[in-house]
């Protein structure tokens, strides 16, 4: 069954692929969505079994390369920690193929879209299934390409084009943290199965190795390097910039790829190598402060973007930047639940803000919106539902999550738990502030698109309202439903031994948290609501006034820190000059000028008909060297006969 | 074993082909169209029977097998052919790649045809040549002789500055050889023998192998090509036609790596060891800069030309780390390299025969029109990058396990070449594939004819075959490989690896 999960979206994607063309349109939507309701049909299956049932499998599935101590084998590890990830993937996969069906109906590139997706889906299975670290790998770099083909879908905006190199290349720098970790982890466990290193692991608790010429700690090295790679995929900060450009990419693909799944493939990694990082005190300290960094960053780049999706993209920075701490201070069951929960309502803020895009005919820019909740009134209902789970207000989804990652980090009673704290608070009350300036800015006050445009305004087709329909009963329901099994009493129970149990003891304490502290998001998300109401509803001019008074600092924010036009100073720029100066200087320049160009230059005053020799040089050759053999196989012979 | 000299055929074959060209006579078109013909079948022919060889070969064993043994000249110097784990799979690649070259130039060779294809299968012979003999000398003919086709596909059929081209190759390439024969020479005096197996246990003096190394690495580092002996390649490949680059990036050049292997390793051990550093240096410098270089790069077969330097340093960095991993994953680099570059060649092929021209910047947007093409060359650019899945990966990945054992920082540099190597891959590919279709010449383009989609399906097949499933392979080179290490390890005393001393010294 697990290997069907697996394999049945590869397989719509070559079918879809390959005969996408003469299946048209409509048979690739049938045929990839299809298998992946199924998927995701048999994954629910699967939840109950492992999750509920507790039951674990490991599945092997063939040999894949062997040399020497090497050996990986292609197999799926199946405990509840891949359970829980295979609902998320399968379902928001399922619902975002069934939505992509209305809102990519007018793209002459169906099938190829259809296909890309099922690739998605499939590299992201195998990556939450891996049983080793190079399947890992494999699954890791499968979801990078099928992201930066779907970003790059279409195919004739330069920005796409460019966004889609961007994200490659970024995720590349972190994949290089990530390979240097799995290098280091098969020298030090002589072997990359997951089982057999975390089984090893407390033997080389406080060890230390060489590395780069430097004695350091084995595990912290080797988590650091694991979290490099994290940050890559996760869009944490540093590595951040590549989420907000990919939102280039068609809104389903934000939805799926950029939000609910495979950006939160560096927190699956850190949550999967839990028993690893238990023992990294340093790689966890650097988890949890880079987590904190990036909630508080992100989210006040938020507070001033135009773009409805960058918005929300950067939203999704920002929550990453949550679970992440929440896994640094060893609650792990926090960071999944909150990615569980996160998955929903941020698919359905994408979706829906998908929806006002396709009424708007792909208009993006909120300046020319507003107004729009009475012609677009389920659009509205949605988005609403989507942040109030965001903004974690109760009953709703956010409410149960975020506020345990927040508790935890109070409870973890460290320096940095503290920081993580207060950011994750502050950023609360920025994430209400943003949320609901993006639904005020939309839906609310005067309309600010053009009457022709506004005239045309229309709900989006039923088929895109199941898949929002079922996510926002998702962003209701998924935390009370399931907030018992991963941070409450059932949580033993729950995971199983496919998490460390070492920091259970915060989510724990989390619990005992007093009123205060447990009350604390809950007034933020409110203090958000209230100042984006008087801000965006109330006096709508006083935003221009406050930008024009703080000038600097509303630059810096709609500039996003600068970390841009930063690195392209950096980086990029340099490499282009670099590559052309070993280029013309250094190949040109120096290598040929005093080699071949050299030599010939005397060869020419030698003989002053360098021209004439044309391809005579061949035979040149051919006769000195025959020549030279002749006479050498001639010496050797007569030598012999000699002797 | 087979009942036939199956290796002698396998020289014989393609010259069998020579001489059926050569009797062929008559109007010009039909000339042209026989002579397609023979060098098709005899190459096909020839593909065939390496299969034959692959299936029949005993992978439990480390000796040469298919032997064939004649005396030649004196009783010292033989006609010796066989083939071992490591050699064998270089005859299959130069048998697989060689019918796609024929078939590449069905249609871009319009003048002198029969010339070209005699050529070709010249050159076949030649280089399925170097990959078995067993004799010094006569490995020494096949491997300078092959030159000789070589210059001439692209002194004759080339571009503008061909000229300029083949006698860059010519002098850097004699360079080479000069010193290589030279020391074969005092090999032969001193041990006795031009026998290769021999030689391979015959230990020389520890002084003597120095220079003995040092005179074989002058050739194998400009075949390979390694910096900065390198710069002949760029411009080979720009001036040779389609073909030509295939079987230059695809074949020629791995013959540096296998001398490496079949000599340098075995033969002067404690010289390799001695000199790992340089092989070291001069990898990381042609991994870091060639990728820089590529980045810059404004002619699609100059930036490939650069990629495969990058390619050759993370070779030489496998075989030198003296490893199960690191030598395994250079020689499956080498050959994953040989179709993935091959294929790249080609893809540059199809469009400079629709346009003549490599330039980058006269493309952009020929995913409109050809949707096929684009496919087919995002699938070698991502094996070129090295993703999971594809034949790329598997030699990468096993050379960085390798060289991580060596020292972490070997490691680390060459991860490098792994983030420009995406960068210059990509970018390329988004210049030429991506964006508006907005030059009127380029509307008019047609997508893979009949004829391109069966010389590109088997290179896509095996990309990612050897990328799922390259056990296959593997499996022929392990008992090769661990052999020559055990050899290796005795002769050196060194079980340990080389580079503990450098990772010491390296900081602190």
């Amino acid at each position: 069954m697990y290997v069907t999960i697996v394999f049945l979206p590869l397989l719509g994607f070559l079918v879809a692929g390959l005969f996408g063309h003469r299946l048209g349109p409509r048979g690739a939507q049938i045929v990839t969505s299809g298998f992946l309701v199924i998927a995701a049909l048999l994954a629910m299956i699967g939840f109950a079994d492992v999750a509920l049932g507790g039951h674990e499998y490991r599945i092997p599935v063939a040999q894949w390369v062997s040399s020497g101590e090497l050996d990986f084998h292609w197999a799926l590890r199946i405990d509840t920690l891949t359970v829980v990830m295979l609902v998320v993937v399968t379902v928001i996969s399922a619902l975002v193929h069934v939505y992509s069906i209305g809102y990519m109906s007018s793209d002459p590139h169906n099938p190829r879209f259809f296909a890309y997706l099922s690739l998605f889906t499939f590299a992201m299975l195998t990556l939450v299934t891996a049983d080793n670290f190079l399947q890992l790998f494999f699954g890791w770099e499968g979801v990078g390409l099928s992201s930066y083909l779907l970003i790059g879908f279409w195919y004739e905006r330069p920005s796409a084009n460019a966004a889609a190199i961007k994200a490659f290349l970024v995720n590349r720098i972190g994949d290089f943290g990530f390979s240097l970790g799995i290098l280091a982890i098969f020298l030090v466990f002589n072997s990359v199965d997951m089982q057999t290193v975390f089984d090893a692991v407390p033997d080389h608790a406080g060890s230390t190795f060489s590395f780069l010429g430097y004695q350091l700690h084995t595990l912290n090295t080797i988590c650091i390097l694991l979290f490099i790679g994290a940050m890559g995929k996760s869009a944490q900060l540093g590595l951040h910039t590549w989420l907000p450009d990919a939102m280039e990419g068609p809104t389903p693909v934000s939805a799926l790829i950029h939000a609910a799944t495979m950006v939160t493939a560096g927190v699956f990694l850190v949550v999967r190598c839990s028993p690893m990082f238990e023992y990294a005190p340093l790689a966890l300290d650097l988890v949890i402060f880079i987590g904190a960094a990036t909630a508080i960053v992100t989210a006040s780049i938020a507070l001033v973007q135009n773009d409805i999706k960058r918005v929300i993209a950067y939203s999704t920075c920002s929550q990453l930047g949550y679970m992440f701490f929440a896994a640094g201070v060893g609650a792990y069951g926090a960071a999944m639940f909150h990615l569980f929960t996160h998955a929903f309502f941020k698919a359905l803020l994408f979706l829906g803000s998908g929806a006002v895009i396709h009424a708007l005919a792909d208009e993006q820019d909120m300046r020319r919106m507003g107004g729009l909740r009475k012609a677009l009134p389920l659009s509205w209902s949605f988005m609403v539902i989507g942040t109030l789970a965001l903004t974690g207000v109760f009953p709703f989804a956010g409410y149960f999550s975020k506020d345990t990652v927040i508790e935890v980090a109070w409870a973890a009673q460290s320096g940095l738990g503290e920081f993580a704290f207060v950011m994750g608070v502050a950023a609360a009350l920025m994430t209400a502030f943003y949320s609901w300036r993006l639904i005020f800015m939309t839906f609310h006050g005067a309309p600010r698109a053009a009457a022709k445009v506004m005239a045309r305004v229309h709900e989006a087709p039923k088929i895109m309202w199941l898949p929002l329909a079922l996510l926002a009963l998702g962003a209701f329901a998924s935390g009370f439903l399931f907030s018992d099994l991963f941070v409450g009493d059932g949580r033993a129970a729950f995971w199983g031994s496919s998490i460390s149990a070492h920091g259970d003891g915060v989510l724990e304490a989390a619990h005992h948290a007093p009123v205060f502290i447990k009350s604390l998001p809950l007034i933020m998300s409110i203090g958000g609501f209230l100042l984006a109401y008087q801000l965006y509803l109330r006096r709508p001019d006083l935003p221009g006034k406050l930008a024009r008074t703080f000038e600097w600092a509303y630059r810096f924010l709609l500039n996003k820190w600068f970390f841009d036009e930063l690195y392209d100073f950096l980086f990029v720029r340099p490499a282009f000059r670099l590559g052309h100066f070993l280029w013309r200087r250094g190949d040109e320049g120096v290598i040929d000028r005093f080699g071949p160009d050299g030599i010939s230059k005397v060869v020419a005053l030698l003989a002053a008909r360098l021209r004439r020799l044309q391809t005579g040089y061949i035979y040149h050759y051919a006769f000195a060297m025959m020549i030279g053999l002749a006479l050498i196989l001639t010496y050797i012979v007569l030598q012999e006969g000699g002797l | 074993m087979l009942g036939f000299p199956i290796l002698s055929l396998m020289l014989l074959v393609p010259l069998v082909g020579v001489t059926l060209i050569l009797l062929i006579g008559g109007e010009e078109k039909i000339v042209r169209r026989n002579s397609r013909s023979v060098a098709l079948i005899a190459t096909l022919f020839n593909f065939i029977l390496s299969i034959a060889m692959w299936l029949s070969f005993d992978p439990s064993t480390s000796a040469f097998q298919m032997v064939e043994h004649h005396p030649w000249i004196g009783d010292k110097i033989a006609y010796h052919l066989g083939v071992d784990g490591i050699s064998l799979l270089f005859v299959v690649l130069t048998a697989f790649i060689m019918p796609i070259c024929i078939l590449a130039s069905w249609e871009a060779i319009e003048t002198r045809v029969k010339e070209y294809m005699i050529a070709f299968l010249l050159l076949e012979t030649l280089m399925i040549g170097v990959f078995v003999s067993l004799d010094l000398f006569l490995f020494y003919i096949f491997f300078e002789g092959g030159l000789i086709p070589m210059f001439m596909i692209i002194g004759v059929w080339g571009g503008a500055r061909r000229v300029y081209a083949a006698f860059k190759f010519f002098l850097y390439t004699l360079l080479g050889s000069v010193f290589m024969l030279l020391a074969m020479l005092y090999m032969f005096f001193t041990a006795g023998t031009s026998d290769i197996p021999s030689l391979m246990s015959y230990s020389f003096d520890a002084d003597v192998q120095k220079w003995l190394w040092l005179a074989f690495f002058a050739s194998f580092a400009v075949k390979l090509p390694m910096w900065p002996v390198h710069t002949w390649l760029p411009d080979a490949h720009v001036e040779a036609p389609t073909a030509g680059s295939v079987i230059l990036a695809g074949i020629l050049l791995k013959m540096g790596g296998y001398g490496f292997l079949r000599f340098s390793l075995p033969m002067f051990p404690l010289a390799s060891l001695e000199f790992t550093w340089l092989i070291f240096f001069l990898s990381l410098v042609a991994i870091v800069y060639t990728s820089f270089v590529a980045l810059a790069q404004e002619d699609m077969k100059k930036l490939i030309a650069y990629s495969s330097v990058a390619h050759m340093g993370f070779v030489t960095i496998g075989i030198f780390v003296f490893n199960t991993q690191g030598v395994e994953g250079g020689i499956f680099l080498m050959l994953s390299h040989g179709v993935v570059s091959g294929a790249l060649f080609l893809c540059v092929g199809v469009v400079y025969d629709r346009l003549h021209s490599r330039d980058i910047a006269r493309y952009g947007g020929l995913v409109n029109n050809m949707p096929r093409y684009a496919a087919a060359f995002m699938l070698f650019t991502l094996a070129s990058i090295g993703l999971p899945g594809t034949s790329g990966f598997v030699g990468e990945i096993l050379v960085l396990f390798g060289a991580y054992q060596a020292s972490s920082w070997l490691a680390f540099i060459a991860s490098t070449g792994i983030i420009l190597g995406a960068a210059y891959m990509l970018y390329l590919y988004r210049r030429v594939i991506f964006g508006k279709l907005e030059k009127a010449d380029l509307k008019g383009l047609l997508d893979l004819s009949p004829r391109e989609i069966m010389i590109f399906a088997p290179l896509i097949f095996v990309v990612i075959w050897m990328g799922i499933y390259p056990a296959p392979i593997l499996d022929v080179l392990h008992v090769s490989v661990s052999n020559l290490l055990e050899q290796f390890n005795a002769a050196t005393g060194a079980s340990v690896g080389p580079m503990t001393g450098l990772e010491a010294g390296g900081g602190r």
